[in-house]
């Protein structure tokens, strides 16, 4: 950092920021002209010349032992290039995330409903299939391990991994698990100073990110032995560095270029097809493209942990918290994935944003036969949130009190600790929060004469003219963390160029950032102009020829990879400007770019970017790292462990058909802090979507299984919500900048899923005056299986 | 496989004759689906988009001639008048795009207890016929007639299904449909009625309720006791909470439920009741609105 | 396996050979005719995504056998620019709204969003629900998509291709109108 005065500082900030197109503008994305066109390449839509296509059979079974596997059949179809199954994989069998539990195929043994078996290419996705239905597997069907139960009785019920095959920590069937004390955490003498206690067991379905862009890439081998992949994915590194021990290639020589993202929210954190099709591409000598039906990617992809939880919260007559007490067990399926981080999460944010002296908490994932499970929008913290929300509700009730009242008595607030002992050195309006959108203007009531179809709980389907609506109102308010946690060693790499082109200086970013439709590219364009004062932005292609850029998760990219494109591009703008002393002298400690020119706060324009640049470009990588966090303690929870924290507070009012059970959004307002708005449209457009999806999570999206398989593994029976089922989303943002944060921004992406989905079902509770402590909330739960009142 | 693109009805049913296997496709809503995800491989597909009449509709006095094929999206725009039963459940079809291909041509032909179409054909009486065509001749078959299973019709295999006959409306219908998504969602279950005041009769047709659509005929037989009994016909008095309530109660007892992913057989039972009560309302309110002004005449 | 497939794709005859007879409508444009912009997401018509215009009518082209497009006239998102090679009144809407994200529902929503202004170009909050019930959005939350479809019929009632200036002023009328039309408001 360059040692200027505050007072310089933010003069030079403000005229830096004086393009409408820079940060704080909401430009256009530079990729949108291409995707209303149709012309934006997504990964389905690749295609090269003498292409294959790459089809993987996979397990109808959840835990099977394979006794033989039969490809002959496969080969022997005309049009077919290779059948390959784990035998075939020149490296490593094994991969993962954070464990490497994971076979590229199966082998011998069978741990979810789904597992790939082995993999064809032929020169037609139909002859691929077909071969692929030719190949025989003898499985040996075994019971599989799926309750929470089962899993912790593994002498009974037998192992997901056998005790040898751990890979990881873990023992038993428990993946990973986190405890954590706080304050005298729960004793006897603790639970005597409540006047009030509330307990309460909680349950969550599994969700589906369902992004619309079915997993996909083209595999081209290339000369030097290795492959190119070109792929949709969330983290271009973390791919790379699991598949090229599988492949047995260095590093070097897997190359992946970023395809056109259909969007991700978690699902493309692990690898689905990237492995397989590099295997067929490299045994073909031919590229192979994959592309999965929507089928396949229900039993491709990772989901959102269920949860079983228990809650116990004490409080005064007064309305202060005392204590909690809480279990958080998530079904981490058959192999770890981000297991791990989601533990850690829901013990360190599963307590809410509230002060609550004493805490005990125990979070643990399992290890079952069921799919796996791992990263999606708001991890941890949105199971978790569903519990302690519903018990803030139910001990408001217990006390008389307001809501939204109780909840603002024990909101944290900045300089407050997290059972985590961690400090919130930042900005935490919660209270603030809940104050605006309870201020927010109620929508009108039903019209009770022939209300329009449209707006009543069962839509066109014609169920009800207003019988049995009633409406209800909820509240709720939410934490997330944003960044990597845990002392994970989170970066982000960005090069920066610039140049004269036809007389014009532009910048050229470079990063690895996977764009999955958040509009990280707009921010990264936006940055540029904002710290070159340059117009003209060039956003080259995402790969691997440049430093990882993390995730795109956690709600980090604008803070990690935007924070280091800003550091990239300071750094030009500092040798731009060094050179320019020493052609012209300059001495004041006043100077910035800004409207293409070189600026001096107290002097104006000096002279055109363009004129001093020349013909030498100025090209400049930096890694930009956020604060360093800690680790846990595996028994107290203890820890700086989270960069930043995120808060979102959700108005919701709903109709209900009580007789019929069917729930209609209404409104789902939201307010956020989101520390600076580095582009408004972007931001409120992640608030609405994450809304939406907690409005899934809500009332009606669920992976069904029995027995471990998956019985709904399409778009005709795992609904996601239509524009019918989606209300107007009221947003309201604060701009509470936090001072640790690149231009004070807070990640914005998730705070919304973890705090929407509690505000429907407090709703839909006010309205039906049931206790609902399961979600997705269905219509049995409103009629013939009430589980009684709240 | 192979693509047989018949350019008329002769050309078709000579086509079905002689490859019985073929999978007759107009809009393909639910044929492909089963294609592009390998759930079928026919040993041909028989293609009806170019047999121009399928897609036409005509009436005949009392009775709407409804062609095969004829798409949703024209049902809800063109037959609302004389079929406003079929009118309603078209609009709960799918979304705009399917109802822009789907025809109840498909919904027959498919005979999923799932399909929109079947309870207001049922609902609609006795006289609702598929004109069931084969280079052999042509069979009327009775809708009570025509399901016979889960997925399976009384069409034999040389047969293609060339129009339905409906009854025009003689009285109020009503359709409604409990999906757990307020647009593009298939029946949890559903519920059509159909009053017929000249007849002094009641129809009705449960959808995903049992292994077929299917009536409840007992439920008709109770309300038709009811009504007449008390007059009801005449007085237009509505119907009483004890007949509503005994009328729903019949209702679900006449389903046949499964539990599935979509919902319980406890559920289904319950909304079936509900639907038929409310809907029973709404076609009496709609009947004693109109009576007197011979609307139903 | 294959069979000859003609017919007209956005006004331009195009020829696909070697088609599978279990081959979609959708397959062919995509993977045959290089044109990609009808996108994949679920291939059982319920996302509506692959939105085309099948003779005029927005159809799920993942639902329309290849074989049965013969002679027929298809257009997709490709053909939906405006004549002088920009962008067309949907399109930029869609763009300007901020209606697109990750963009793989973006096709079928502006092929069923043109269909829906060609045939009434006031539709209400509930009119444009209805008509987009089918087409699924997984990024946005459909408020932006909303925006978009007011915005682009504000801009073609006030006129195709009568200039910016017009095209400025029904924006600001349409937001009157919407202030007492619309459903929620965004503020911030």
């Amino acid at each position: 950092m360059s040692a200027r005065t505050v007072q310089g500082e933010k003069n030079l900030q403000d005229i830096r920021q004086s393009s409408p197109h820079g940060v704080g503008g909401s430009p256009l994305r530079p990729d949108g002209t291409l995707k209303v066109r149709g012309e934006f390449a997504y990964s389905s839509d690749l295609w090269h010349e003498s292409m294959l296509w790459g089809t993987t059979l996979r397990s109808p079974h959840a835990r099977a032992n394979i006794r033989s596997v039969d490809v002959s059949g496969a080969l022997a179809v005309p049009g077919v290039f290779a059948v390959l199954t784990h035998e075939d994989i020149p490296g490593e069998k094994y991969y993962g995330l954070d464990v490497p539990d994971q076979p590229a195929l199966a082998i011998d043994r069978i741990r979810y409903h789904g597992e790939p078996v082995a993999l064809v290419a032929a020169d037609h996705p139909e002859t691929a299939r077909r071969a692929a239905r030719n190949i025989e597997v003898d499985y040996e069907v075994l019971t599989p391990i799926v309750t929470e139960e089962q899993c912790l009785d593994p002498r009974t019920y037998g192992y997901v991994h056998e005790p040898h095959e751990y890979r990881s920590h873990a023992h038993g069937n428990i993946c990973h698990e986190q405890r954590l004390v706080h304050g005298l955490g729960v004793t006897d003498e603790v639970r005597a100073m409540a006047d009030v206690v509330v307990r309460g067991s909680y349950e969550v379905g599994m969700q589906d990110q369902a992004f619309l862009g079915p997993e996909s890439g083209l595999a081209v081998p290339a000369e030097d032995g290795g492959v190119d992949l070109y792929v949709a994915t969330q983290w271009l590194h973390a791919d790379r560095r699991q598949m090229a021990p599988v492949l047995g290639l260095p590093e070097e020589k897997v190359r992946l270029t970023l395809a056109g993202v259909g969007g991700a929210f978690g699902g493309r954190e692990d690898l689905s097809m990237q492995i397989h099709a590099c295997l067929l591409a490299l045994r073909t000598g031919r590229p192979v493209k994959i592309v999965y039906s929507r089928d396949e990617s229900f039993l491709g992809h990772v989901h959102r942990h269920p949860a079983r939880m228990t809650y116990e919260h004490g409080a005064t007559r007064d309305g202060r918290l005392v204590y909690s007490d809480a279990r958080i067990v998530l079904d981490g399926g058959a192999y770890a994935s981000t297991s791990p981080a989601v533990v850690g999460n829901a013990a360190s944010l599963g307590n809410g944003p509230y002060v609550i002296p004493n805490v005990r908490m125990h979070a643990l994932a399992l290890y079952s036969n069921n799919p796996s499970c791992g990263a999606m929008r708001g991890f941890g913290a949105v199971q978790a949130a569903f519990g302690y929300e519903s018990q803030m509700d139910r001990l408001a009730a217990e006390l008389g009190m307001d809501p939204v009242g109780f909840r603002q008595l024990n909101a944290v607030r900045q300089g407050d600790r997290m059972p985590t002992g961690q400090e919130i050195d930042a900005p935490a309006p919660v209270a603030e929060l809940l104050r605006r959108v309870k201020d927010m203007p109620l929508p009108p009531p039903l019209e009770a004469r022939d209300p329009d179809l449209r707006r009543l709980p069962g839509g066109l389907s014609n169920t009800s003219h207003g019988e049995g609506v009633v409406r209800g109102v909820g509240y709720s308010v939410g934490i997330k963390n944003v960044g990597f946690s845990e002392g994970f060693d989170d970066h982000s790499t960005a090069r920066v160029r610039l140049e004269v082109i036809g007389g014009e200086p532009v910048a050229l970013v470079h990063t690895a950032m996977a764009e999955v439709g958040q509009g990280g590219v707009t921010v990264h364009a936006q940055i540029a102009r904002t710290e070159l004062g340059v117009e003209q932005v060039t956003i080259q292609p995402a790969d691997t020829r440049i430093g990882s850029a993390g995730s795109t998760s956690a709600s980090r990219q604008t803070y990690m990879t935007g924070g280091a494109v800003k550091l990239a591009a300071e750094a030009v703008r500092r040798e731009l400007i060094e050179r320019g002393r020493r052609r012209y002298g300059w001495t004041g400690d006043d100077l910035t770019l800004a409207d293409g020119k070189v600026v001096s706060a107290s002097a104006g324009p000096l002279v055109p970017i363009a004129d001093l640049l020349g013909d030498e470009a100025i090209d400049l990588t930096r890694e930009h790292r956020h604060r360093p966090t800690a680790p846990f303690d595996p028994e107290t929870g203890q820890g700086f462990g989270h960069v930043q924290y995120s808060f979102c507070a959700n108005r919701a009012v709903v109709d209900v058909d009580v007789e019929l059970g069917l729930v209609k959004v209404v409104e789902l307002s939201a307010v956020q802090d989101v520390g600076r708005a580095v582009n408004p449209l972007a931001v409120v457009g992640q608030i609405q979507g994450a809304c939406t999806q907690a409005l899934g999570l809500a009332v009606m999206e669920e992976i069904v299984l029995r027995d471990g398989k998956v019985r709904n593994a399409s778009f005709t029976d795992y609904l996601v919500p239509t524009i019918l089922d989606t209300p107007p989303i009221p947003v309201e943002i604060l701009e509470l900048p936090d001072p640790h944060a690149p231009y004070g921004l807070r990640g914005v992406g998730e705070a919304p899923t973890v705090s929407a989905t509690p505000s429907i079902v407090a709703a839909v509770r006010a309205a039906t005056g049931l206790a609902l402590n399961r979600i997705p909330v269905r219509p049995e739960h409103l009629t013939t299986e009430r589980p009684g009142t709240a | 496989m192979e693509f047989l693109r018949p350019s008329d009805w002769a050309g078709a049913l000579a086509a079905k004759a002689e490859h019985p296997a073929a999978l007759p496709v107009a809009g393909g809503t639910d044929v492909m689906v089963e294609l592009n995800f390998g759930l079928r491989r026919p040993p041909a597909v028989l293609d009806l988009n170019r047999v121009g009449e399928l897609a036409e509709w005509s009436r005949d006095g009392a009775v709407v001639r409804l062609g095969a094929a004829v798409p949703y999206s024209r049902i809800i725009g063109e037959l609302s008048g004389p079929l406003p039963g079929l009118a309603l459940a078209a609009r709960t079809v799918g979304s705009p795009q399917i109802r822009n291909r789907g025809s109840v041509g498909g919904n027959l032909g498919a005979a999923s207890p799932a399909g929109d179409a079947h309870p207001p054909l049922l609902a609609a009486g006795r006289d609702v016929l598929v004109e069931a065509d084969s280079v052999r001749g042509t069979r009327l078959i009775p809708i009570d007639d025509f399901y016979r299973g889960v997925k399976r019709n009384a069409l034999e295999p040389d047969e293609l299904i060339r129009a339905v006959r409906i009854p025009v409306a003689d009285g109020p219908q009503q359709f409604s449909k409990v999906g757990t998504r307020n647009a593009m969602v298939i029946a949890v279950c559903a519920f059509a009625l159909a009053l017929h005041p000249r007849t002094r009769t009641v129809g009705t047709g449960l959808g995903s309720a049992a292994p077929t659509p299917r009536r409840a005929v007992e439920a008709e037989q109770y309300l038709r006791e009811v009504l007449a009994e008390r007059g009801r016909w005449d007085s237009g008095e509505p119907p009483g909470a004890e007949e509503l309530r005994r009328f729903g109660e019949l209702v679900a007892a006449a389903a046949d439920p499964i539990d599935d992913v979509r919902g319980s057989a406890d559920y289904r039972r319950h909304a079936l009741a509900v639907m038929a009560r409310r809907t029973l309302t709404w076609a009496w309110n709609d009947y004693r609105e109109r009576t007197g002004s011979a609307a139903w005449a | 396996m294959g069979m000859r497939v003609t017919f007209t794709a956005n006004g331009r005859p195009v020829e696909a050979d070697d088609v599978w007879e279990g081959e979609s409508l959708l397959y062919v444009l995509r993977e045959r005719l290089g044109l990609p912009g009808s996108k994949n997401a679920c291939e059982q018509g319920e996302c509506g995504s692959c939105t085309v215009y099948l003779d005029g009518l927005p159809v799920c082209a993942c639902l329309v056998a290849a074989g049965q497009v013969q002679d027929r006239e298809v257009r997709t998102v490709e053909g939906l620019g405006a004549r002088d090679g920009g962008l067309g009144v949907v399109q930029q809407a869609f763009l300007d709204a901020g209606a697109v994200q990750c963009g793989f529902c973006t096709p079928g929503l502006l092929v069923q969003t043109d269909a829906l202004l060609a045939r009434d170009p006031r539709p209400c909050d509930a009119d444009i629900r209805e008509a987009l019930s089918g087409n699924l959005c997984r990024c946005t939350g459909y408020e932006t998509i909303m925006d978009a479809v007011r915005l682009a019929a504000a801009r073609t009632r006030a006129g195709r291709g009568a200039g910016a200036d017009r095209a400025d002023r029904a924006d600001r009328a349409d937001r009157a109108d919407r202030a007492d039309r619309t459903e929620g408001t965004v503020t911030g």
